[in-house]
């Protein structure tokens, strides 16, 4: 970790994506996009673009069909909880 | 920083073979964290119907037995029955549900059995390729209503918790949806409910959830979970249907 006062912090498992931008569509923050990149499957999976606006809310790998999605917060803040 | 987001314990560290976009997935992993809420993966039991929610053996870690089309809930009564320490349940497809396997689901859900089920409705038959099931929408096209489905020809949507909630001896009869963040929390709770209720002894649960198949609708991923919320929702309304209450009269519980 940087040592920049982030919230959150997200890492995509390019290999286990399908690309289907579910993650995509959920961001409140617009860190996800699809690149032009493909996996060995041939999926273009899921990128961060910026992630110094994540607020490690988790929304994006709730709503990942693939658990392609690993989430990180600051744990001083509360966000969507998984109770 | 703290990792918030895990794989259930019960949900094994194995891709899917789930196409892009396809909500099984989610459905999936919903019941794993049923299982792991209540610390139940050891005595747990699944029953794996046939469709795409097959290989749920391979996915859940708990023991799995395979059941004939639509016979999921007749395996998961006999398991019950003679093993009523365990928690036993089935995923099911719509076209597994409530095609081959009516009869078995009204006559489990009638008979009151302690046993859970998840009723995937994507309103198609997807394993095999797309064709019409009972839950297909007016309209909808499929590879076997190319015109789309039209009433004359083949009748109305069956709408299976509706019809399941009348019968005496259900005890709890949900529908939900995981196609945004706020129906997945809500799906959570019910799924999580209905095996609470098979714990408490109460009788026979499921939950129907509501899942795009883009691949057989035809649709994009994105499209295709647009499509659950502006068509079948509409067709398919989201809530409780049923919920016997512990300790009153009509409960086993
Ligand atoms: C007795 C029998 N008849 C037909 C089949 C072929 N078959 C396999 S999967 C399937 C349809 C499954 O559709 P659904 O239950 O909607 O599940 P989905 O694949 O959509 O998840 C059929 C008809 C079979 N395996 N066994
Ligand atoms: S939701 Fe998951 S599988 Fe889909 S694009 Fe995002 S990370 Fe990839
Ligand atoms: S065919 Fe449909 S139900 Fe089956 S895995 Fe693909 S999207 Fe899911």
């Amino acid at each position: 970790m940087t040592k920049v006062a982030k919230k959150g912090k997200i890492a995509i498992l390019k290999e286990i994506c399908k690309g289907c931008g579910l993650c995509v569509d959920v961001c409140s923050q617009g860190i996800l996009g699809l690149g032009d990149e493909m996996n060995s499957k041939g999926y273009y999976f899921s990128r961060i673009n910026s992630e110094k606006n994540c607020t490690g809310c988790a929304v994006c790998a709730e709503m990942c069909p693939d658990l392609a999605i690993e989430v990180w917060r600051k744990s001083n803040i509360s966000g969507n909880s998984r109770k | 920083m703290k990792k918030v987001f895990e794989r259930p314990k019960s949900l094994k560290d194995t891709p899917s073979h789930f196409c892009p976009g396809c909500h099984s997935g989610l459905i999936h992993r919903l019941v794993a964290e049923a299982i792991d809420y209540f610390k139940i993966q050891e005595r747990t039991i699944g029953v794996a119907s046939v469709g795409c929610s097959v290989f749920l053996y391979n996915y859940l870690d708990v023991d799995v037995i395979e059941a004939p089309h639509g016979r999921a809930p007749a395996v998961c009564t006999g398991i019950k029955r003679v093993r009523k320490q365990n928690i036993v349940f089935t995923i099911q497809g719509d076209g597994d549900l409530a095609a081959i396997g009516t009869s078995e689901i009204i006559h489990t859900a009638n008979r009151g059995e302690n046993i859970t089920v998840i009723f995937i409705n994507n309103a198609v038959y997807g394993m095999t390729g797309g064709q019409m099931a009972p839950t297909t929408l007016l309209g909808q096209r499929t590879t076997t209503s190319p015109y789309g489905r039209d009433v004359q020809q083949e009748g109305y949507p069956v709408r299976m918790v509706e019809l399941l909630s009348g019968l005496e001896g259900s005890a709890f009869i949900a529908r939900a949806a995981v196609n945004k963040p706020a129906n997945l929390m809500k799906a959570k709770k019910l799924i999580r409910r209905a095996f609470e209720m098979q714990i408490n002894n109460m009788g026979f649960s499921m939950v129907e959830v509501l899942s795009a198949c883009p691949t057989n609708w035809g649709l994009k991923p994105l499209e295709a979970n647009r499509r659950v919320e502006e068509e079948m929702i509409p067709c398919f309304p989201l809530g409780v249907f049923k919920e016997k209450i512990q300790g009153s009269e009509d409960s086993r519980g």
